[in-house]
């Protein structure tokens, strides 16, 4: 029993986190960093945090992840960290050749208050910043926020800090990826490559977080959009983010600087979300779902009336990040469960706000929280309260499951423990499929584990 | 492939070892250069690995939450009771906290948590902006330990006041507060204390045994699933054994200047070491001959049942290629040895944290040819694993996907190792896990050498 400190009973904290359902910005930054082509993400600060990041992402990702760091001593944080910065971009450029360098703050460099902007701009100046080659950077002090908060940071630097309109308009859709894997970019491609629309996806970690294996040690591999792609998202028709948290600060920025109206989307997860997703995309591209696209949305369809008997009444418990589980909680509804439990670690208002709408017929009562102390110890709490029958989240939900005795489906991040996710979408109809059949084999397995031998069945 | 360049200021830190190179001159224990892709962490990260399987104490990291969600239970340190210690304790710091403090919040926090856990003691883990700040966090621990009557430790730990060594440092520090605080009754004079053992995968209980049978009592495995109160009675011990090059010397240290207690650098890993570290204590013991009788007996009955189990290995090992990249020197050297009773040669030597002395030894230990740097990055490492064909990679969770990425086997030495390596025992799992992954048939698809 590892989480046998967890008591049952719920006292309000207010100082203290346990067992957190978020983890800080500069990750999320790095992450949207690694999706475009030829960036080399920088972390401004000490060693630890880019060495914890990366560490992070290559237990998830199962890869080599490159990222620098600018190697904060005690003089830095004394007399700021302008010159490790501007040295640290001399040194990249020169030797590993990246065409850009997207760099984050640390809480270290924001406590002392160093000035990103001010850094880079001196950098060129200073002659240290290659013709041709670039320097974004984000904001990500890790005392606001979360990981997501990071991501969308680096997301809107990529739009403020790229995005031109020259005037003339390009038949392209934007379409800004929030906070989702390499295998579910990939599967947004797709989905517009049927529909025959014209996307510029960003960031895109496909190709990068889930490189084939080639005898060679690539340090950027050959995915992630390029500066040329980035450049070109200010002449679009029009943009659609997909997360309201992780992807529409970007489009907003975007429309601010170049004028490119846009539509904010959930993550395509599930039936209705992707729906939606295609309909607006066909909408804006000018283009018909294909009867492909629709046959794909059959077989989802199908595989919810087939086994809706499996569905039906399970209660269910997640935790996780904001754009993740707003869409995921809408299937589960559609698929007649019942989200009793729902924490995320990441603050906003719009949070609750969406999952009190979704479940607002289902399960009125639901427990739900997110922010400072909406921790994992609290959803055990929760658990140990009213029991559920799956649990969702990343790979530290197995503590509980495994205490509880739950079945339990990964999703979300990080996965440290599992393959599968980089590799295979949740996101659009197959997705759905997928994240169906992972929730069956967990609930089926049960039910043949626990069995009464007279009543184990064969055929279900 | 094509030529890969070495940053000009990291030239001093790689060497290679010729007939030539008369000089020896390689420089470390310098921070990292600004921009460079180093494999390093920092002082936090030192301070929590050594205190971590600490199981019945409390650990409070106090910061933003990445440096708590980063080091959660991250280390396979095992205990044989409480687990306390793989749980994640944050308070969470948000800007308020910046602008106004953190005291109030720590102090909560722990009044909090000691009030729900009954912890033995806590550890108060200071991160980068803590100092910046002004939390007295000294003050705030001392006014917790008066109300709730248990050690409360701070950490000074700032990630960037240093390397990971003086994290090793201000755990040890932290620790000394602890040791002389408990009774020493009943100790007996043929006893000892194991420091810089983590118990990875279990290893300081087959080191602990081993000694057990020897005749010697364990006062204390210290941070290897460690006991509060264990650490309390440590100064009991006539003699304290001390595991991994940085980690813990200065704690043996410390102990011999204010207790008089000796210590004895030794390492558990291959059986050249592991025997050693046995001889060595029973050495010290001399007074004693049947502890040495019982050395031998015990060193004789392992590697009596381990080499015959070795051969075959060796058979199909001898002639391939090693690298080896490793937290601490120290630990190379074990490495280097234990390799060498495989038949594997040593192409590259490497670590993050090493000495000019530990270099030194290298540089001796290796043949012709061999690659030693400090401080690499994945450009050089893996650079020099092509260069030098190695068929196989030593290191921690950064350098397993290069390795893989690259077609080479992979065996990790660190936190992610998932059987115990130390130990005669541990030997023939290293020559196992070493055998199966450069073995592998999966290689025959994994283009090696740039896909040649």
């Amino acid at each position: 029993m590892l989480l046998r400190h967890t008591k049952k009973e719920v006292m309000e904290r207010e100082a203290l986190t346990i067992n957190p359902a978020k983890t800080c910005q500069p990750i999320g930054a790095m992450y949207a960093a690694l999706g475009i082509n030829g960036c080399l993400p920088h972390s401004h600060g000490s060693q630890g945090c880019c060495s914890y990041h990366r560490s992070t992402l290559t237990r998830h990702y199962k890869e080599p992840v490159m990222a620098a760091t600018s190697s904060f001593t005690e003089g830095a944080s004394v007399f700021g960290g302008q010159a490790n910065l501007v040295t640290a971009i001399n040194n990249i450029f020169s030797v590993y050749e990246p065409d850009l360098i997207a760099v984050h703050s640390t809480c270290l460099s924001e406590t002392i208050g160093d000035d990103l902007q001010q850094i880079v701009t001196k950098a060129k100046d200073d002659g240290k910043i290659p013709e041709g080659k670039k320097v974004i950077y984000a904001p990500t002090p890790s005392f606001v926020g979360s990981h997501v908060t990071g991501y969308a940071n680096m997301v809107t630097a990529m739009a403020e800090q790229f995005a031109e309109n020259t005037g003339e308009k390009l038949d392209q859709i934007n379409i800004i990826a929030g906070w989702m894997e390499p295998a579910d970019m990939r599967e947004i491609k797709r989905l517009a490559k049927e529909l025959g629309a014209t996307i510029k996806l960003f960031p895109d970690t496909s190709d990068v977080l889930d490189a084939p294996q080639t005898g060679k040690h690539v340090f950027y591999p050959k995915g992630g959009i390029t500066m040329s792609g980035l450049k070109s998202t200010g002449d679009s028709k029009s943009t659609i983010s997909l997360g309201c948290f992780t992807a529409e600060p970007a489009a907003i920025a975007l429309d601010k600087k170049c004028k490119v109206q846009f539509k904010s989307e959930d993550i395509p997860v599930g039936l209705r979300a992707t729906d939606r997703f295609l309909m607006r995309l066909a909408k804006a591209a000018r283009v018909k779902i294909p009867e492909s696209v629709t046959d794909e949305r059959g077989r989802l369809l199908d595989i919810m009336t087939d086994m809706e008997q499996y569905f039906h009444g399970r209660k269910v418990a997640l935790f996780g990040d904001p754009d993740d589980l707003i869409p995921l909680t809408e299937f589960l509804v559609d698929l007649n469960m019942k989200p009793v439990h729902i924490v995320s670690g990441t603050p906003g208002k719009r949070f609750e706000q969406r999952m009190r709408d979704i479940l607002s017929d289902s399960v009125p009562d639901a427990n739900i929280k997110n922010g400072p102390q909406a921790d994992i110890y609290l959803l055990h709490q929760w658990i140990k309260n009213e029991s559920v029958d799956l649990l969702i989240g990343n790979t530290y939900g197995k503590y509980i499951a495994r205490d509880e005795d739950i079945p339990f489906v990964r999703y979300g991040f990080p996965i440290i423990d599992r393959i599968g996710h980089s590799y295979f979408p949740s996101v659009g109809y197959m997705g759905g499929i997928r994240l169906a059949e992972k929730i069956l084999d967990v609930l089926m397995d049960r039910q043949d584990r626990d069995a009464p031998e007279e009543s184990f069945e064969l055929v279900m | 492939m094509e030529k890969l360049e070495i940053l000009e200021g990291r030239k001093k830190q790689v060497y290679e070892k010729t007939k030539d190179a008369a000089t020896f001159d390689i420089k470390c224990e310098t921070t990292s250069l600004s921009g460079s892709v180093s494999q390093r962490a920092c002082v936090f990260c030192g301070s929590r690995v050594v205190l971590y399987p600490v199981a019945d104490a409390l650990h409070v990291v106090h910061g933003p939450i990445g440096c708590a969600a980063y080091t959660w239970d991250i280390r396979g340190a095992v205990s044989s009771g409480p687990e306390l210690h793989r749980l994640s304790f944050s308070t969470d710091l948000q800007e308020i906290d910046v602008i106004y403090g953190g005291e109030k919040k720590l102090y909560k926090s722990l009044i909090e948590l000691i009030d729900q856990y009954q912890p033995k003691a806590a550890f108060i883990y200071s991160t980068c902006i803590i100092g910046l700040i002004g939390d007295d966090i000294d003050a705030v621990c001392k006014k917790a330990s008066e109300e709730t009557e248990i050690p409360v430790l701070p950490v000074h730990s700032e990630g960037f006041k240093g390397t990971k060594k003086d994290g090793y440092k201000a755990a040890c520090d932290a620790l000394m507060k602890i040791v002389g605080t408990g009774s020493t009754d009943g100790i007996g004079k043929y006893s000892i204390n194991i420091l810089g053992e983590f118990n990875l995968a279990g290893e300081a209980w087959i080191i602990k045994d081993y000694y057990e049978q020897m005749g010697i009592e364990v006062v204390s495995t210290m941070t290897g699933d460690g006991r509060i109160d264990d650490i309390r009675r440590s100064h009991g011990a006539s003699l304290n054994i001390v595991q991994c090059s940085g980690s813990m010397v200065k704690l043996a240290k410390m102990m011999e200047e204010k207790y008089g207690i000796p210590y004895l650098r030794v390492s558990y890993f291959g059986i050249e070491d592991m025997s050693k570290a046995l001889y060595d204590v029973a050495e010290h013991f001399k007074d004693n001959p049947s502890i040495l009788d019982a050395a031998k007996k015990l060193v004789s009955r392992e590697v009596g049942e381990l080499y015959p189990q070795l051969l075959d290995i060796r058979q199909a090992l001898a002639g391939k290629k090693a690298a080896i990249y490793v937290g601490g020197a120290f630990k190379a050297f074990s490495l280097i040895k234990a390799l060498a009773t495989l038949g594997m040669d040593v192409v590259l030597a490497g670590s993050q944290t090493g000495n000019k002395d530990d270099y030194t030894g290298l540089k001796e230990m290796c043949d012709e040819g061999t690659v030693i740097v400090d401080d690499s990055n994945p450009v050089e490492l893996s650079k020099f694993i092509l260069e030098k064909e190695a068929d196989l990679l030593i290191g921690g969770v950064k350098e397993r996907p290069i390795a893989y990425k690259l077609g080479v086997g992979f065996c990790d030495h660190n936190h992610e190792r998932k059987i115990p390596l130390a130990g005669f025992v541990g030997m023939l799992n290293f020559a196992k896990e070493v055998y199966q992954s450069v073995m592998s048939p999966v290689w025959q698809f994994a283009p090696r050498k740039g896909g040649l």
